[in-house]
């Protein structure tokens, strides 16, 4: 038997031979690492350089940011940026988690419509909140004397815009995790006759604490990056994205607009990395076997949560339908009659539409290749073999753009590829660059969606292929795209939506004829069109919302279609 | 023997970090024939498997599979059909074309990919499977598809990652018997991975028990049962009796004062040993009916626990010291002789069942 045979003599350490398809995948990866490395390190590296230099280029160290601190308006904006958005984070996520309670825990009639309303605002650029809060309480505003002298122009008009634009990227996070409630917790707590305050304080409250925190953590850094909504209506009030707007574009200081990026980088990473701790804690939670809950009817309670729904959105509601009323009237507040000459005047007769194409163009551009890239990716980083350092490298650069806001990537991308000596300098002002910055703006979310759909595949397919001599993409375009596709048209939609809104990294990196709708509303607001503005604002909307119906249509389509393998009736 | 060797792994080494799964695998198996890796987890049984298929690279070793050195190619290169504990079926594939899969690439004609495909659905007894998807069948169902698509090319070896140990029960056990009965049928040469010694004593040819990432024992069921070599062989693989006790000169051993007798006659006085024996290698008697009979103990009846067709006796020995035995007794003897707790009982340990291990 060979188990009797000698030991065998020492063996040089066995070195693979590498088949072409294994050489493939792993050529791809690194295309995959170069290209995260050119569009996402180099900028915001170029940002870290950019700042410890003066205009001329020669090294300065630490002075700029010494004269930074030492300008009184600017340590101002800082205090004014972190008490805004504590201010928002305190009130849309408490807000947030009565809604999702109300969605997940009560019986209350029409929850479906409910939850469809909430997240209308992100179908909206978050400048169409600000105009709708002007028209509402600004200085024609309908509502004006609710604000008793105080003034809509400043923090408060910030405040109101920000809940508005961030209320349902805080709903989905925080529906998710009263989602994910085990429900025979709450079984074993009645069985001991546990009253139901302290139900919600020993299960709810602790199960949902992770999704709180995230759902804090994105609403502030989402309210800290924004430049939009203070732009527009935050008057002679200085926030840290608008002063990297003015030290840019107004000053052409690129090297001061370079240091407040990294303060204003700050806060954001802090919140990124507080809610990457917490996801990672959040994984050994829950188990597989977790049965949903299912609520109980309780009029009393019902009709109050129905009641609380009803006015949460009537105002959402009230903020979207003012911005849509405002494009379709004359003059606000002297002619309100119907007129389409917002649309026809405002738009198409001052060349702005164009504006409108790009921007559908771009989205759709970002949606095609951004999916496409993200998806590959994602694929290859899963599910081929080989290189773990390089793989532990991919992992960290697509979670750092959920870390940096979008003016601190517009920024990098100016100083890197407006570098007169970067060979790529030719992308600047092109779609191309646009759609690059806009992918790359929001990887983290569309890599996770991607990653989360792979992981749940088996992990044996690939080694089943390779007994089978079948080539990886072979079974790629086979298997795993066709049975990810729920999770690939998802990160579709995502990018084309936010590629739609997106304006704070793109607001450095437009050319005249490749400016994007949102920058367009800007710029409307600008010179004091408001109602042109407003009917930029709509049709932005109305695209979005065109590409999610759609997105459902092909979704529901395609699980009917798919439901023999997808949903299989239990076997006979 | 080594005629035959169809698949010889020599000085294989594994190490994931500090920890060494696998310490130097030496092991030949035989053409046609069924062997199981049996081990606990994290024994290294199926990181061996693996390495096997080319799905993780060894540190050092050789393996040559059919006369060819195959130590250093990928796993597209290898010759070989896997089933996983997952099936691994692809979902969105019909079963025909889940069967077809290794098929389609060989560029046969559609005719004969057809036919192919037929013959082993037929085989493995699901012959109107083909139009159905994987969700659509059992999980016993889904692991016989897997298995005739790693069959479909006609690989030289079948590997089997624990592919029983996600079914209930029945289906395991009925499953295990189709498994041995298609594997012999096509005389391919199997490696099986397992931890469960049931399912390894019914199919295997030859079994490798593994711990630690060593080899302790290779042979039939029948040697690795009866005649355990290594303490952790015997105590793994079916229920075994430990005794602690002294030798004496000549073949006799002392056991809390109590001479017995041994099948051999090798170890020197005064050694301290410990004797493995079988549940049910042990015969208990009342009133005295093992007089004269070799080594007949006296012992006391601790509990008795009722599994169906017998019952697992626990008595301990009436002697200093009172080491406990198990004993399996038929049901109705246990019954006919009113076996109680605290009941008077003899046991008798006969030489040859005795094994010095260790």
């Amino acid at each position: 038997m060979a188990t009797l045979a000698p030991e065998p003599p020492i063996v040089p350490a066995v070195v693979r031979v590498h088949h072409w398809q294994e050489r493939l995948a792993q050529g791809l990866l690194i295309l995959c690492a170069a290209a995260l490395a050119l569009f996402l390190f180099a900028p915001l590296f170029m940002i870290l350089v950019k700042s410890v230099q003066d205009r001329s280029g020669a090294f300065v160290g630490l002075l700029q940011f010494r004269e930074y601190f030492a300008t009184p308006s600017l340590r101002q904006s800082i205090a004014n940026t972190l008490v805004v958005a504590v201010i928002v984070t305190g009130v849309t996520v408490p807000l947030a988690f009565a809604y999702a309670y109300a969605l997940t825990r009560s019986c209350m009639p029409w929850r479906g419509f409910f939850r469809v309303v909430a997240l209308t605002p992100i179908l909206a650029p978050s400048l169409l909140s600000a105009i709708s809060f002007i028209q509402w309480f600004g200085t024609q505003g309908l509502l004006k004397g609710l604000m008793g002298g105080a003034s809509i122009y400043g923090p408060i008009g910030i405040v109101l815009s920000a809940i508005y634009a961030t209320f349902p990227h805080a709903l989905m996070i925080v529906l998710t995790a009263l989602l994910l409630a085990d429900g025979r917790l709450y079984e074993a707590a009645e069985s001991l006759r546990t009253p139901t305050w302290r139900k919600f304080v020993t299960i709810t409250l602790p199960g949902a604490k992770y999704g709180l925190v995230s759902a804090a953590m994105v609403v502030f850094s989402y309210t800290v990056s924004d430049f939009g909504i203070p732009k527009v209506i935050g008057g002679n009030f200085n926030v840290m994205a608008l002063d990297i707007f003015k030290q840019v574009i107004g000053q052409q200081n690129f090297n001061k607009g370079a240091v407040v990026s990294l303060v204003l980088l700050f806060p954001v990473f802090g919140a990124f990395v507080i809610d990457w701790i917490m996801q990672g804690r959040l994984q050994s939670q829950f188990s597989a076997r977790a049965v949903p809950y299912v609520a109980r009817p309780k009029p009393w309670f019902d009709y109050a949560m129905l009641a609380f729904c009803t006015v949460v959105t009537l105002l959402l509601l009230a903020v979207l339908g003012m911005a849509i009323y405002t494009s379709f009237i004359k003059l606000w507040p002297y002619d309100l009659s119907f007129s389409l000459r917002h649309y026809t005047f405002g738009l198409i007769d001052a060349g702005v539409i164009s504006s409108f194409f790009n921007s559908v163009k771009m989205a759709a551009v970002t949606a095609l290749f951004g999916t496409m890239f993200i998806f590959g990716c994602a694929y290859l980083l899963e599910k081929t073999t080989g290189m773990p350092g390089l793989r532990a490298l991919i992992r960290l650069l697509a979670a750092v753009p959920m870390g940096v806001p979008g003016m601190v990537l517009g920024l990098g991308y100016i100083l890197f590829f407006n570098h007169p000596d970067n060979p790529l300098n030719g992308l600047y002002h092109t779609l191309t660059i646009l759609v690059l910055s806009t992918v790359v703006h929001y990887y983290t979310s569309s890599h996770l969606t991607a990653v989360t759909a792979l992981k749940a595949l088996d992990n044996e397919f690939e080694a089943v292929s390779a007994s089978l001599k079948v080539p990886f993409y072979k079974t790629f375009f086979r298997v795993t795209v066709p049975v990810c596709l729920p999770a690939i048209l998802d990160i579709g939609r995502y990018l084309f939506v936010n590629a739609m809104v997106t304006i704070s990294a793109v607001v450095f990196l437009y050319a005249p004829s490749t400016q994007l709708a949102s920058v367009a509303i800007l710029n409307l607001d600008d010179a004091g069109e408001i109602g042109a503005a407003a009917a930029m604002a709509t049709l932005i909307v109305a695209a979005s919302t065109l590409v999610c119906i759609a997105y459902a249509a092909v979704t529901r389509l395609m699980l009917t279609r798919t439901q023999a393998w997808r949903k299989p009736a239990p076997a006979a | 023997m080594a005629a035959t060797t169809y698949l010889d792994l020599q000085g294989i080494r594994k190490s994931f970090g500090k920890f060494e799964a696998l310490k130097g695998i030496a092991l030949g198996v035989e053409r046609g024939e069924l062997m199981v890796f049996l081990g606990p987890s994290g024994c290294g049984k199926t990181t061996l498997l693996r390495i096997v298929a080319g799905l993780e690279a060894q540190d050092a070793g050789t393996i040559v599979q059919g006369g060819r050195d195959i130590s250093r190619l990928p796993a597209v290169d290898r010759d070989y059909g896997i089933v996983f504990q997952s099936y691994a079926l692809f979902p969105n594939l019909t079963i025909d074309d889940n069967v077809a899969y290794g098929l389609v690439n060989r560029r046969d004609g559609r005719e004969k990919i057809r036919d192919r495909v037929r013959e082993l659905l037929a085989l493995i007894g699901l012959p109107d499977a083909g139009p159905k998807y994987p969700g659509q069948l059992s999980g016993g169902q889904q692991q016989r598809i897997a298995l005739a698509r790693a069959l479909a090319p006609a690989p030289g070896l079948l590997l089997l990652d624990e592919p029983l140990s996600a079914l209930d029960a029945l289906e395991r056990v009925r499953l295990r018997g189709e498994i041995r009965a298609l594997q012999q049928r096509l005389s391919v040469t199997t490696i099986m991975v397992t931890h469960d010694q049931e399912e390894a004593l019914s199919m295997a040819d030859r079994i490798v028990v593994m711990n630690h990432g060593r080899i302790e024992q290779v042979g039939t069921p029948r040697e690795i049962y009866e005649t355990p070599t290594t303490p952790f062989a015997a105590d793994f693989v079916g229920k075994v009796n430990v005794l602690s006790a002294i030798v004496d000169a000549g073949s006799t051993c002392r056991v809390g004062g109590v001479a017995l007798a041994l099948a051999r006659g090798d170890l020197a006085a005064g050694t301290a040993v410990k004797l493995y024996l079988r549940p049910e290698d042990i015969a208990l008697s009342v009133n005295g009916a093992a007089a004269g009979v070799a080594n007949t103990l006296p012992a006391r009846v601790a509990k008795i626990e009722f599994l169906g067709a017998f019952c697992m006796v626990g008595v301990a020995l009436d002697l200093p010291g009172a080491q406990p035995l198990t004993v399996n007794v038929p049901r109705h003897a246990v019954a006919d002789a009113r076996l109680v707790p605290g009941s008077a009982v003899s046991v008798s340990l006969p030489p040859a069942a005795l094994r010095i291990l260790g």
